[in-house]
This record gives C-alpha cells, structure tokens and sequence, in this order.
C-alpha cells in the first residue's frame, strides 16, 4: 500500500482548504466574533492536518498541528483575534503553501521546519487569559487514553477459521512469532482507513498479517470504529512490531502480546476459555499515549525511513481536474449514442439498397459529436473562483504594503472557462490588480483632495460575451495620463517625438503593452519594473486572446482581458485564398459580403469599402499571405468581415468553401515566427489547414 | 534501456545514411522518430525561407524544414526517392527535414568516428559534427542535427 497514489488528490485539496482558510481568516479579521467562521477555520485546518499526516508530511502537520491550536483556543473564546495574530497565520498559510509547491514540484516537503513560524504560534497561544501553557493538550490526550487500556485487547476475541488455525499451527512449527495486536487511531483522525493502511503496511515489511477484526476490506472501507485488531507472524520481536505500528502517526496506541505455541493450539483447537491466553504484560512502551507533541526518536526514525522510501523517486504530479459526476453521465450516455450511429452507419452502408438511409445517419452521428463536443468542452470548464479567490487577500497585503486604502470588489467568479486557460490567466490578472493597487489609485490624501472617497475601488468583473470570456479589471484611480506616457515613450526610444505627436491616446495608452515600459516614477516590489505589461499582454496572447485598455484622466482605468471559451474545437469558416486553404474562427466574423471591385475606395493611401454606412478597411488576404490571387481582379471579391473589439475589417478571400468544425493543433515551438497563424488543423482528407488569427491582422 | 546498454558497452552508434545532393550525410538514430514519403506540405506564410510548412504526420501537426535550403544548397528537387525524416527532440519537439533519399543504416565504432574541428567559417561546415570512417576506407558526414534544427538569425 503506496500513499503515492493519493498524492495528487491530497495536493488539490490541500489547495482547496489553504484557499479556504485565507477567505475565512480574511473574514474572520472583519468580524472577529462569528462563531461560524472560526469553526470552519477550524475544520479546515484540522483537515489539512490530518492529511499531511496520512501522507507523512511531518512538517507541515507540526506546523497546522500549532495552528489548530491557537484555532482551537480562538474557538473555546481564551484568546481574543487581534490583527498581529492574523498576519501571523497569513504567514503560516504562505509557508503551507510552499511547502504544497514543493510537495507538487518534487514530491518531498523540503527541509523548512519555519522554527520561527512555530513559536510565534506558540507565543500566540501563550498570551491567552490563565497562561496555561500548550503542552496542556498532550496531557490531556494522556488522560483519556488510559480508560483504553481495559479493552485495548480486543484481539482476543478474534476466531479464526481452519486454515488460518492451519497456518498458525504451521508458523509455530517453524518457531516463528505470533502476536495479537489491537491498534487504536486517535479519535480526531480524518483518514482511519488510509492510517489502518500504513499500519498493515509497516506490519507486511516485517512479517504477516493472518487475520484481522474488522475484516480488511472493512478496514479498507472505514468501516471501524477507532481500533481494530489483527493476528500477526513474525519473525521479529514484539517490541519492534509494536514501534512499526506506533511510527504511524495518529495511532494513539497499540497494545498486544505474544501468542505462546500451546496457546496457540488452544485457539486452534477453539479452547472455550479466554483466560487460557497469556495474561497481558504491561508493555512499557506500548502504552505511553502517542501524542503528535512527542516525535520521540525512537518514533522518528523509523518514519522518516519510510518518508523516504515513499518519496525519493516521485515524479512531480499530474494537473487534474475534478468533474461533477452528472457531466460525465452526459459523456457517458452521448458516448453510447455515438456508438449506435456507428453500428448504424456500418449497416446501412452493407445494404445494396442505395443510399437514402446512409444520409440520415450521418446527420444524426453529427448531432451526436457536436452534442459529445460540448460536453466534453463542458467537462474541461472550471469557474475562474478558483483563481480569483486569492485576490482578496492579495488586495489585503497590498494595502498593508502599500499604505493605501482600497476595496476589491468582485463579480462573476462562476464564469467558467477552460481549465488550461483559468491555470494560465491567474499571473496576468494577478499584475493587472497590483498594477491597479500601485499606480492605478492615489493614496488616500490624494484622493480626498479631488473628492472621491478616501477607499479607492478595485473591480474584477468576469463574464460570458458569445464565445468569449471577458474579464475587466477596473479601478476608480488617476487613470492613465498620456502626456506623460508619451513623454516616457519619447525617452526611452520607443517612439519617435514626430510618431507621438501622430498618435492618438488610445495609441499611446497601447504603447504600456511595449516591453520595457513602466510610468511608475518608482520602481516597487509590487508593480514590478515595466517588465510586467508586455508579458501580461503575451501571456494572454498565448491564451488567443486579447487585452485592452481604456482609460480617462481622473476617472480611472479599464483593462480588457477577452478569452476564447475553449481552446481546442472551433467553428470555423473554410477560405480558399490563392488555391491554399485557411479557417477562421467563426466567433470573429460578422458578416460576409460580395462586393463589386469599384466599390473599394482609397483613403490615406488605405483600401476602404463604405457597408451600410461605416468605412470598412480591407485586408487582401493573398497580399498578406504571400500567395497571388487565383480570381480575376475585376470580378466580384468575396469579403468576409472580422471583428476584433469595436474595430472591423474586411478581409478579401478568394473563394468560400464553408463551415466547419474544426480542431486546433498547434504548430509546435519551432514555428514561432508566423504572427498571423495561430494554429493548424486537419481536414477531413489528412490535409493541414492553417488558422487565420484575424486579430493579428489589425 | 537494454538497447542503450549494449550500446554503450560496445561504444557503437547507429547512422541513417541520406542523400543530398551528391553527397552523402549520416543522422544518429536516436533522433530518428520516423521516416515518411514525401506528401503535401502546408505552406506556412512569413516564416524563415528554409522551412517548408507542415504536414499531418498521424494526426500531429509537424513543420518540415529543407536542409538543402538551409545548408544552401540549389532547392529540394521531389523525387519518388524523396523522403521526409521525422526527428524527435527534446527541445523543439519533433520536426521533419526533407532528404532526397534514404540509403542504408550503418553501425560506426566509436573510434570510427572522427570529430571535426571548425576552421572553416562557412556555415555548411558547422552542420557536421563529425566524420565517420567506414571500415572500407568510404568517408560520411555526420550532421550536427542539434545544429541543424536550430534557429540561425541574421547569419
């Protein structure tokens, strides 16, 4: 029994309940007294405890054990929540949380024992009304665990069957040992089952499990209550069978003793009287209460053995993503339609009899894959909660650091977008928001002076528009002063003074995507060097999106973040442009129109074409393309119009060849140079079409 | 793994022998994740001139690139002996280079294997890494496929 398999849901939940603890410890900060909050402060942390525990991560359960204290004492109301106490359990969240990004990169938790972390806890604890000190806890444990001992040996009501009699009889003729033991898990252990596992594990290392009461599979499904008990062989003594046990933490105790020979037959022969086996010697080590205060060496080594070999070739884990039982249903069920239009198509192409048939089932198996197609999309969907959730504590940091006062306000969590996307879109907003924090709003004299409130506001609205997600980070700030960015272009030759002059605010305001670029006179650890904007803006371009900003001096600023929903099946519309073949994506086209070559008009040396009323510039595609057009130019000219924002343009293709689903491939890292191309895909006949990125023709 | 060991032991190293041209060039086999008969090949606009597009390999999408173009040499000629080899790497993932034939596959001791020293300032020379001496006495150009693959800017 491996712990390694667990390994990956223990990381997701570990996230869960990390992100869990900073909501509630943020709430807990604003209303100090609600008696819900620290109870599920405090079941998460006991949570997280007792999984890093069950996956013998020794120092991150120290250091939630300490944390569940001062919880715990929070929760009894003998210590008061002050703002000290908070920053040290944001501390103590950030520290779990590098521990999880070790345990994700390399499987092992790292050698950080945060000593300092530990004793501030302590110190914390300490302050509570009466002094009494933490070690308080362990004595306690000590107290209940002596009851115990009375029935701590239920092994002797085991009854064995004839061939486990046999085996016994056979390991006694080779003078081999046979112990009962009963194994009590401590009452606050959350995985009894995975605990009884790493206990018959640690017993298979060293000898034979025959029997046990429950039976394994009971065990296996936690179905016992806080002890169980097994008949064992061994060759080993009882003493280290009993220390192999007890190196399992949250095992309170394990008791037991040696089977003699010619008890042995007694049970084999079914003796009727129990107090025929051995009386039970008090065992000195074995019934010291394990409590997780005391890693007594003889405790430590033996685990930390195990740690390692449990953990030393661990590759790092795999993303998972957990889906609602009912999607997959769907799944399953349109999985099994598909199947039938198959079998059905299969047949109907057997019969001789023409061909009416075959059309109807094609249509039906394409209903069916499209159907399959959004929900298998449906499945890879996650809410953005997961990634903007922590913002809210960033924001609390910041204003800290900042010494600014500012509300985060947040809207549209539950929008979901693709799992790949909400892993990738937490950075680039994470710089928006700080970006807002630090540059966006003015301290709070500032503000007053040009009166608005002295709380500056921060929004992060998520939602859906068609097939895109669009996320706005919005603040009600300085906003962006163009002057000033134009000026910074100039000087840092980004610009030409002649070129600035030209360019219109929007213009100079795209100019924050440059690389290079930072208007902040100061450089903080917060906002970053100017590094941050254009990486933001590359980021979500490798997301095939896009990101916008609007701004108005003293109002505030509006970043524009727009994702496509999915990433790997579009609808796309076929173009033949100069006899090769490009798709684009349907989501961007508006309209598509046939005009005639003298409605194209030039301005500023750009081709036009006027559209029920507004100016139109058109983009020859085989121009763009490299290729020559196939069509004679004084033909009509299919023009498909694409969107990109408000903006519009109209693109001049050779021939439409029709609507298509279609799915994206990426040309791989070697060809990167190809701006307009944003993937490939495969036509039905094996043939590669290429993917127009129509927002890169802007 | 086996392989690699008995490899190792016996420090032998296996070559596809390719034509290009007249000449002939040796690739490690341990690059090679396919060879494949010329097919269509997707222009790719605006990229380097060297690399010809993609094809659909399986379902993956692989660029393709001409050595001949890269090593500059006159353009790829499609012959019915014009193979596509696909090679696997670890940094730009697989990739296709266009050959005009495919020979044989050779073993080379290691002590067949003269590495090359760069004297030669010519950008052709800086695809070999090495020469391999048959036991006949022929000679082979062992190309640099690492070299090859990679991206040269403004050379």
């Amino acid at each position: 029994m491996d712990v390694s398999q667990y390994l990956e849901i223990f990381i997701d939940e570990t996230k869960e309940h990390l992100q869990n603890l900073n909501t509630e410890i943020l709430n807990l900060e604003q209303d100090s007294e609600n008696v819900d909050t620290v109870n599920e402060i405090f079941r998460a942390a006991h949570s997280l405890k007792g999984m890093a525990g069950t996956m013998g991560f020794k120092r991150m359960q120290t250091l939630t054990h300490d944390m569940e204290n001062v919880f715990s004492e929070v929760r009894n109301g003998s210590i008061k929540v002050k703002g000290n106490m908070i920053d040290i359990l944001f501390q103590c969240l950030d520290a779990l949380e590098e521990y999880l990004n070790l345990i994700q990169e390399s499987g092992d938790e790292g050698t950080n024992d945060n000593e300092p972390l530990i004793k501030q806890l302590n110190e914390v604890l300490n302050s509570k009304e009466g002094g009494a000190p933490a070690a308080e806890k362990p004595a306690e444990q000590a107290k209940t665990a002596e009851p115990d001992d009375t029935n701590g040996q239920k092994w002797l009501s085991i009854k064995f069957d004839d061939t486990q009699k046999h085996v016994l009889r056979e390991a006694v003729g080779q003078g081999k040992n046979v112990f009962g033991v009963t194994v009590k898990v401590q009452e606050s252990c959350i995985l009894k089952a995975a605990r009884a596992f790493l206990v018959f594990k640690a017993l298979e290392d060293i000898g034979e499990v025959i029997i046990s009461s429950p039976s394994v599979q009971d065990i296996e499904d936690e179905k016992f209550d806080l002890d169980f008990s097994l008949v064992f062989i061994s060759d080993s003594e009882l003493d280290k069978v009993l220390q192999a046990v007890k190196s399992v933490s949250e095992i309170e105790d394990a008791q037991g003793a040696v089977i003699e020979g010619d008890k042995i037959k007694d049970i084999a022969g079914e003796a009727p009287e129990k107090a025929n086996l051995p009386a039970v010697e008090p065992q000195g080590a074995g019934e010291k209460p394990v409590s997780e205060k005391q890693p007594a060496a003889a405790q430590a080594a033996p685990a930390k053995g195990n740690e390692k070999k449990n953990q030393v070739s661990k590759p790092a884990v795999n993303r998972t993503v957990r889906v609602d039982i009912e999607k997959l249903d769907v799944l399953m069920n349109l999985v099994s339609e598909l199947i039938i239009a198959k079998n059905s198509l299969v047949s109907a192409s057997g019969d001789r009899g023409g061909n009416g048939g075959v059309n109807e089932h094609i249509e039906y198996l394409e209903s069916v894959t499209t159907n399959l197609h959004e929900s298998v999309m449906k499945v890879r969907m996650v809410p953005i909660e997961s990634v903007v959730s922590k913002f809210p504590r960033m924001i609390r940091d910041l204003t800290k650091k900042l010494d600014k006062k500012m509300e985060l306000y947040m809207s549209g969590e539950e929008t979901e977008l693709d799992r790949t996307v909400v892993d990738e879109i937490g950075d680039p907003l994470m710089h928006l928001l700080r970006n807002a924090a630090d540059h966006g709003l003015e301290s709070a004299e500032v503000r007053k002076a040009a009166g608005k409130p002295e709380v500056g506001s921060i929004f992060l609205d998520a939602y859906q528009d068609g097939n895109n997600v669009v996320i706005e980070v919005r603040d009600d700030g300085a906003g962006i002063n163009t002057d000033a960015v134009r000026e910074k272009a100039i000087a840092k030759g980004v610009i030409t003074p002649e070129q600035g002059e030209n360019m219109s605010e929007q213009e100079i305001m795209n100019l924050l995507f440059h690389a290079g670029f930072s208007t902040a006179k100061q450089v903080s650890d917060i906002s970053g060097r100017g590094v941050g904007l254009d990486v933001v803006k590359s980021k979500i371009e490798a997301l095939s999106g896009e990101v916008e900003v609007k701004s108005k001096m003293g109002v505030g600023s509006t970043w524009t973040i727009r994702l496509p929903l999915t990433l790997a099946i579009i609808q796309a519309l076929m173009v033949d442009v100069g006899g090769e073949k490009y798709a684009i994506s349907l989501g961007s086209i508006l309209t598509i129109e046939d005009i005639t070559p003298d409605e194209i008009k030039t301005v500023q040396n750009k081709e036009v074409i006027n559209i029920r009323g507004s100016v139109i510039p058109i983009i020859r595609l085989s121009g763009v393309l490299d290729i020559e057009s196939k069509k004679n130019p004084e033909d009509n000219m299919t023009v498909v119009i694409v969107k990109k924002g408000d903006r519009q343009a109209g693109l001049v293709v050779d021939e439409l060849m029709g609507q298509q689903e279609i799915v994206i491939k990426s040309l791989g890292k070697y060809i990167t140079k190809c701006k307009i191309i944003s993937g490939a895909t495969i036509l039905g006949d094996g043939e590669v079409a290429l993917i127009l990125d129509t927002n890169a023709l802007f | 793994m086996e392989e690699l060991k008995v490899d190792l032991q016996n420090e032998t190293t296996q070559f596809i022998i390719v034509r290009l041209g007249g000449e002939q060039y040796g690739i490690d086999i341990k690059y090679v994740d396919n060879i494949v008969r010329m097919q269509h090949i997707t222009r790719v606009p605006k990229v380097q001139p060297y690399l010809r597009g993609v094809i659909n390999l399986r379902g993956e999408v692989i660029p393709v690139m001409s050595i001949r173009v890269k090593m500059d040499l006159p353009a790829d000629e499609y012959t019915k002996s014009t193979r596509i080899i696909i090679l696997k790497l670890e940094q730009q993932g697989n990739i296709g280079i266009i050959v005009d034939e495919v020979k044989e596959v050779v073993t080379l001791d290691n002590s067949q294997i003269e590495k090359v020293a760069y004297e030669s300032k010519e950008e052709k020379d800086n695809f070999i890494f090495a020469i391999g001496k048959y036991a006949d006495g022929g000679l082979i150009s062992l190309l640099d496929l690492n070299a090859v693959v990679l991206e040269k800017e403004s050379v």
